[in-house]
């Protein structure tokens, strides 16, 4: 097996919008190693929306192939699909989407819920989760009693605690201010550093300037592919 | 792990939003409460019509033999046709008594409202009964102070009494009532005994009440010459009453020349006989309350059913949360039935407390000794667990066929 985490073969996506027929994506082929840093960008119907949804297991595509970590999950029911985001991807949504009422340790522990795991072992992975992120000392704070980069980080530990394939962000940065949006990218680089695979969507280039690879959408189509340095250039 | 989680959010729910909850559990604790009270109530009132209105009214192992039958309702041309019947004679009764092959007691019975007086006092519409000297034992009276008549007394027709206890009461203020000549009907009599407190039934005193030999100057007023209102009959146990029954019955019928196609043309009074309009009602009651609790229960079923919707409706969101994080369709629907069922149960739980309430505030404030049947709270507890799992299917399957992207997008 080789290093590609992610293996993306012609996909597209159609949606039926009444009589007419959406093309969101047109045939996308994309592939990323273990430990990349990859940020999708793209204007707003350039397609970046379904293809983080199909990355992220929340959709399937009309047609092509997608090989996540080994599988082919591109025609995986429902089920099997949950239990693919489950495993192998940690979302990073924009508006954090905690569970309001749940303290930060509980809903660091919700995969780990979902994936069968005991309780004991549970609450270790979500407390280690959370300390590595540096909230070791809110655990017990529930979502609105935290600031928005703590939500955020919360967030993160949440993605991290079943140890994914992929971290998955959408948009991570988009409800933070500057100051908070930087403190949220130097926890992504300390975590890239450590060996996790980052995928990011966003239309914020400074924000993108943090992947060492800039993937940009249009029309459906990968408009560019290109290395950090020379995107930034 | 996931039903802690589910209860405890069902838990969390009910706290925070405390009006709204009990609005939405009250069918289910209704229904619950209708349940757990009625149950009580009637079996409450089993016993107590058992123990104290058929036996003490009536005598335990006891008969009566009459004319026509009381405690029972009939129409106006039965009771016309029951008039009509031949009163119980002595001739009748000495038959009976002398072919019992079974153990038993007897007493001749005729009653009749009275006033008795002393000294000036009266005592207005008391129950004299004249009877035999075993009455006393087939109606199980205690004496408190003094004695029954003897078998001599009652023979002669001796001018004798024993009081009730609330005559006693009210003709002698506390003084002591033995050898005090009292007058019924202008006749004095001399007051031998004085029974024990019996209390009331319904309201109606046990106490009013006072007896005198059958044979004595009162039995004029009471019955007709000759004749008897009832003939009572105690045996030792209840085969021995059976064993009565059928005796007297077949007593009677060769004394009144019965032919085998004739009816009964007399009655016999046992205490199941006085019941019977009970167990009437008390059958009604038990067919009604399945009813009335499935009526309540459906309604609360509906309710929480909508409040599950509801739920859904509003925490779409996490319902995509949860689905991203990997929820499969089971356990996005276990969390909602869990969640339902926790509902309606939280509300059966109040509804048996609320029952047990009933029960207990009937037990104290009427004669009725309302006991809480087991079997009706583990019904409650079940069904109040089936209807939230049952109004929590609908709402749960759609929460888990929710697309999660549409469901994370909503707000």
């Amino acid at each position: 097996m080789s290093d590609l985490v992610i293996q993306i073969r012609d996909l597209v996506r159609t949606y039926e919008m009444g009589a007419e027929t959406v093309q969101a994506l047109r045939g996308v082929s994309l592939e990323i190693r273990r430990n990349e840093y990859v940020a999708i960008m793209g204007p707003s119907g350039s397609g970046k929306s379904t293809l983080m949804n199909l990355i992220g297991c929340l959709d399937t595509p009309t047609s092509g192939e997608y090989w996540l970590n080994g599988q082919e999950v591109s025609r995986m029911p429902d089920d099997a699909l949950a239990r693919v985001r489950n495993r192998e991807i940690g979302f990073v949504f924009q508006t954090f989407n905690l569970l309001p009422r749940a303290s930060a340790l509980a809903n660091v522990e919700l995969p780990l819920v979902y994936a069968g795991i005991t309780s004991r072992l549970r609450r270790q992975r979500a407390v280690a989760a959370l300390t590595r992120v540096g909230l070791g000392d809110r655990m017990d704070h529930r979502p609105n009693e935290l600031s928005g980069g703590q939500r955020q980080r919360v967030a993160i530990a949440r993605a991290l605690v079943n140890e994914p394939a992929i971290l998955l962000a959408d948009e991570p940065t988009g409800n933070l201010d500057s100051t908070t949006s930087e403190e949220i990218m130097r926890v992504f680089g300390t975590l890239h550093d450590q060996g996790q695979t980052i995928i990011m969507v966003t239309h914020e280039s400074d924000i993108a300037a943090h992947a060492e690879r800039v993937v940009v959408l249009r029309d459906g189509r990968i408009a560019s592919d290109t290395p950090r340095r020379e995107a930034a250039a | 792990m996931m039903l802690k989680d589910a209860v405890g959010m069902a838990l969390t729910t009910i706290r925070t939003q405390k009006l709204k909850s009990f609005f939405s559990l009250l069918g289910v604790l209704i229904g619950v409460t209708f349940l757990i009270a009625v149950v009580s109530i009637v079996q409450g009132m089993n016993v107590y019509m058992e123990d104290q209105f058929a036996n003490k009214l009536v005598g335990l192992n006891t008969f009566q033999l009459r004319r026509m039958p009381n405690f029972t309702d009939a129409s106006e041309e039965q009771w016309r046709e029951w008039s009509r019947r031949p009163r119980i004679n002595y001739v009748e009764a000495d038959f009976v008594e002398s072919r019992m092959q079974t153990p038993a007691i007897f007493s001749r019975f005729c009653s009749e409202r009275l006033p008795i007086m002393w000294n000036g006092t009266t005592a207005k519409d008391v129950d004299v009964w004249t009877a035999d000297a075993p009455m006393f034992r087939i109606k199980n009276l205690d004496i408190e102070a003094g004695r029954v008549f003897t078998p001599q007394e009652a023979q002669a027709g001796m001018a004798v009494v024993v009081v009730g206890w609330e005559i006693a009461e009210k003709l002698f203020k506390g003084a002591d009532p033995l050898g005090k000549n009292v007058a019924i009907e202008g006749l004095p009599y001399r007051v031998i005994g004085r029974m024990a407190k019996q209390g009331n039934l319904f309201g109606i005193s046990l106490d009013k009440f006072a007896v005198v030999p059958f044979d004595s100057p009162v039995h004029r007023a009471a019955c007709r010459s000759g004749f008897m209102d009832e003939f009572h009959v105690r045996a030792d146990n209840v085969v021995g009453m059976k064993a009565a029954l059928a005796e007297t019955e077949e007593a009677m019928r060769i004394q009144r020349r019965l032919k085998p196609q004739q009816e009964d043309n007399f009655a016999m009074q046992t205490a199941e006989g006085a019941l019977e309009g009970w167990n009437k009602i008390s059958a009604i009651l038990m067919t009604a309350l399945p009813m009335l609790v499935s009526v309540s229960l459906v309604v609360g079923g509906i309710v929480i059913m909508n409040i599950m919707l509801m739920a859904v409706a509003e925490r779409t969101v996490e319902i995509g949360i949860r689905k991203a994080l990997g929820a499969k369709r089971r356990d996005i629907m276990a969390q909602f039935v869990v969640e339902s069922a926790t509902l309606s149960t939280v509300g059966a739980g109040i509804g048996i407390l609320t029952g047990i309430g009933l029960a207990f505030a009937v037990r104290s404030l009427t004669p009725l000794p309302a006991a809480v049947a087991p079997w009706s709270v583990v019904l409650g507890v079940s069904l109040g667990v089936a209807v939230g799992m049952i109004a929590g299917i609908y709402p749960a399957s759609r929460a888990s066929r929710l697309d999660p992207i549409t469901a994370l997008r909503a707000e």
